[in-house]
């Protein structure tokens, strides 16, 4: 028998966690077919609200509701505040690592990492040799992605370094919820999260180039209305109260970038660009990109815009970097990592890879450059067939590849067609680094595998999404 | 604000503008063709439809005669005339879309919901009722549109733009309705002002929902010249050339004011309004009606584009 799993309310031996004292007798009073009409007002509101995601109505198109589960993740203060050093922590180190990489690289000269790790990593931008972020800020935006196993251990699943998403679920969430269930919030002293978006702005603004005046100016810079998250980057520039802009709506002279207003050209200082480092500017990377602007690399390089997050950032999130992110705090902090890594095998070592091929029917096998949940095999679910498939790939190149051992990811109770059923969870929470700290909103965006049993939380996958109670308490 | 929000708004509301326009206009050529008419009259109604909408060039490569069917099809849901009202609406979404966080929640959903219904027209052929219940809901969604617009929207740029396309549309398609009645040639035993006539001239105002304006205004039965005089000068007419211009001055005004300075949008919105208020209608017809509502549409594509090179690129 496999050791019990974790639950959030009910831990491993079934009495209520301190987190759930009042939400759990709550749940237990409240019958199914209330609990049902919810969350049907719950869909009501997100198709008002969360609007566009709902009522594009394009059956060719992506867009869509993600489900959203009634019954929220309750985090205590104690557990935050451990996160929260945690994750301060390691976007500390992230950032170090930036500009050591790209600038002096002693963590190479340390032999802390391989070489080859930096310069055949298809993320590392050599353009950004040599460079400096404004005010060394390479990471003003993570999503940190988090799971947790036991009363006391959380894991870091991965790091998101370059344009993470989803804390437009997280505040709409929140909106939803307090909308539907007035009396919890009446309950429970719930962190509020709804200054996100200024916290954002404040973080954006500090940022600024030294260049840039006293009252810098912001804009939410977006592939468009065809992006899939392109409803995430209007919210976003809405509630922050800045410009969503386009490629096309910027323009760089005498490397200063402009705006295109009705009252002609503006000095933008600031982008919170949502665009991948390769569509950023056709002078620079893809040349055949019509969503960039050319010259804002040049700009940026001259230290005349930031850009949140900076060029080139993907080399620290990447999965294969991902192994050695507990060196990498201790090397530029001289602390012992707060959060843990999975143990992971990197399949281009040799003795890793022949461990991960024997013990294939245990381990979860990811490509190191891939997202989203595609393209990795979980061993324990998968049949014969697919496993030796698997192997045969992974034989063919192995630094594409690491194995994790399979989590028994924490479950917290979820309300499904049956009723309320423990499923799966895991937590992203969003941390902004600006010229003045860290500053992270309480709690973040909880995801959930919806179907019974399954690990798999991403929204490409069928999971759902709750909103994550940090209690004030 | 930006140019492109500022253009996407003012081609929304125009297209918007623009397919009720096409609505009325395929009405009011219904209520024409419904006209008692000799028996040698050859059907022109539904050319004159089309030249008034400006898509004869269109609708002759795919067609060669204009008949109510044909005419109707291709103005309403034809996918092959990219200004058919479907594709009106689609555009107008399209440009929604891209400037969602400047629209209302009640604007969205205007345009939205009426891009949803569409669907469900998607492949028919509109015929007889069934084409007057689609024209009625056209109008329907526009006046939902506008209201929403006018009820919803912070006094801002954002409403002043959405306001100008408005208007300028509105002009446009004031002025080829009225042109309308230039196409329809007379047939050749009917004498001008006789009974044909004056059906005509009625459908026109008809078309614009005007009867009871004109003769709340005119106290008389209908005359070309007194139709013409409310479509045209009458600053109390909310469709009127007049009141289109003193809509558009006004709003460049706003804008103006709000920037600290003034251009050539301006100017020209100026020039056009006085021409208006000191035209009379006497003078419009001796030179010639069809000349002047001609020379009045290629004017306001003029200010069109000077709204366009001054703030909306």
């Amino acid at each position: 028998m496999p050791d019990p799993i974790f639950d959030e309310m009910k831990g491993t031996d079934g009495t209520i966690r301190p987190a759930y004292a009042k939400l759990g007798p709550w749940l237990d009073a409240m019958p199914t077919e209330r609990l049902a009409a919810r969350q049907r007002d719950a869909e009501a509101l997100f198709r008002r609200i969360g609007i566009t995601f709902a009522v594009y109505g394009d059956p060719t198109a992506n867009e869509r509701l993600i489900p959203f589960d009634v019954v929220p993740r309750v985090i205590d203060s104690n557990e935050w505040g451990l996160l929260q050093k945690g994750l301060t922590q390691r976007v500390k180190a992230l950032n170090a690592f930036l500009d050591d990489v790209y600038n002096r690289r002693e963590i190479l000269r340390a032999g802390k990492l391989p070489a080859e790790m930096i310069y055949s990593n298809p993320a590392f931008r050599p353009e950004m040799n040599g460079q400096k972020a404004p005010h060394d800020i390479w990471v003003h935006i993570a999503g940190i992605d988090m799971v947790r196993v036991d009363a006391e251990t959380f894991y870091v699943l991965e790091d998101n370094a370059r344009t993470p998403s989803g804390v437009s679920y997280m505040l709409e969430n929140r909106e939803v919820m307090m909308r539907l269930f007035p009396e919890l919030f009446a309950s429970h002293r719930v962190a509020p999260v709804e200054n996100y978006p200024d916290e954002l702005l404040k973080t954006l603004k500090s940022a600024a180039p030294s260049s840039a005046g006293d009252d810098p100016t912001v804009a939410v810079l977006t592939p468009g209305p065809y992006n899939s998250a392109y409803y995430e980057h209007s919210f976003l520039a809405d509630r922050v109260g800045v410009e969503l802009v386009e490629g096309r709506d910027l323009f760089v002279r005498d490397e200063i970038v402009y705006m295109r207003t009705t009252q002609g050209p503006k000095r933008v200082d600031v982008i919170y660009r949502r665009i991948d480092d390769d569509f950023l500017d056709p002078l620079a990377f893809r040349p055949d990109s019509a969503l960039g602007v050319p010259g804002l690399v040049g700009a940026y390089l001259a230290g005349k815009v930031t850009l949140a997050n900076a060029i080139g950032t993907g080399v620290a999130d990447d999965k294969a970097i991902y192994s050695y992110m507990p060196d990498i705090v201790r090397f530029y902090l001289g602390e012992e990592p707060i959060l843990k890594n999975v143990p992971t095998w990197r399949c281009r070592e040799p003795d890793a890879l022949k461990y991960v091929l024997e013990h294939l029917h245990e381990l979860v096998v990811k490509e190191v450059h891939g997202s989203g949940g595609y393209g990795m095999l979980i061993g324990p679910a998968a049949d014969k067939a697919t496993r030796e498939a698997f192997a045969e790939k992974i034989k063919a190149a192995p630094d594409g590849f690491i194995a994790q051992p399979t989590l028994a990811l924490s479950t917290a109770p979820t309300f499904v067609e049956s009723g309320l059923a423990p499923r799966h969870v895991d937590l992203r929470p969003f941390v902004l680094t600006g010229r003045d700290g860290v500053r992270i909103v309480p709690g973040g965006l909880t995801r959930v595998a919806l179907k019974e049993g399954s690990l798999v939380v991403n929204s490409s996958q069928g999971g759902g999404t709750k909103d994550t109670w940090v209690l004030d308490v | 604000m930006l140019s492109r929000h500022a253009d996407s708004l003012y081609w929304l509301s125009r297209y918007v503008e623009r397919a009720e326009s096409l609505a009325r206009i395929l009405d009011a050529t219904q209520r024409l063709a419904n006209a008692p008419t000799s028996a040698d009259k050859a059907s022109n109604e539904w050319e004159s439809c089309l030249e008034s909408a400006g898509a004869a060039d269109a609708f002759f490569e795919r067609y060669d005669t204009a008949n109510e069917a044909n005419v109707t099809e291709f103005l309403t849901l034809s996918p092959d005339n990219p200004g058919s009202i479907a594709n009106c609406l689609e555009i107008a979404r399209s440009n929604a879309r891209a400037v969602r966080t400047s629209l209302t929640v009640d604007m969205w959903e205007a345009i939205n919901t009426a891009w949803l219904d569409l669907r469900a027209y998607s492949g028919r052929k509109l015929q007889g009722e069934e084409a007057g219940r689609f024209l009625e809901w056209v109008k329907a969604v526009s006046l939902r549109f506008d209201g929403s617009a006018y009820r919803s929207m912070l006094r801002s740029e954002s409403y002043w733009f959405t306001r100008l396309g408005v208007y300028v549309e509105r002009a446009d398609t004031t002025a080829r309705i009225l042109d309308v009645k230039y196409h329809v040639l007379l047939p050749v035993t009917e004498r001008v002002g006789g009974s044909l006539d004056y059906m005509q001239w009625a459908a026109i105002l008809r078309a614009v929902s005007s009867v009871t304006a004109y003769h709340w205004v005119y106290r008389d039965s209908v005359k070309p010249w007194l139709v013409a005089d409310l479509l045209i000068l009458n600053p109390a007419m909310p469709r009127s050339l007049y009141s289109c211009y003193d809509g558009v001055v006004r709003h460049l005004e706003l804008i103006s004011d709000a920037h600290g300075r003034q251009g050539p949008a301006q100017r020209q919105a100026r020039a056009i309004r006085t021409r208006l208020a000191t035209t009379r209608i006497e003078d419009i017809f001796q030179s010639g009606l069809h000349e002047y509502i001609q020379a009045f549409i290629a004017d306001n594509n003029r200010l069109s584009q000077s709204v366009t090179t001054q703030y909306l690129v």
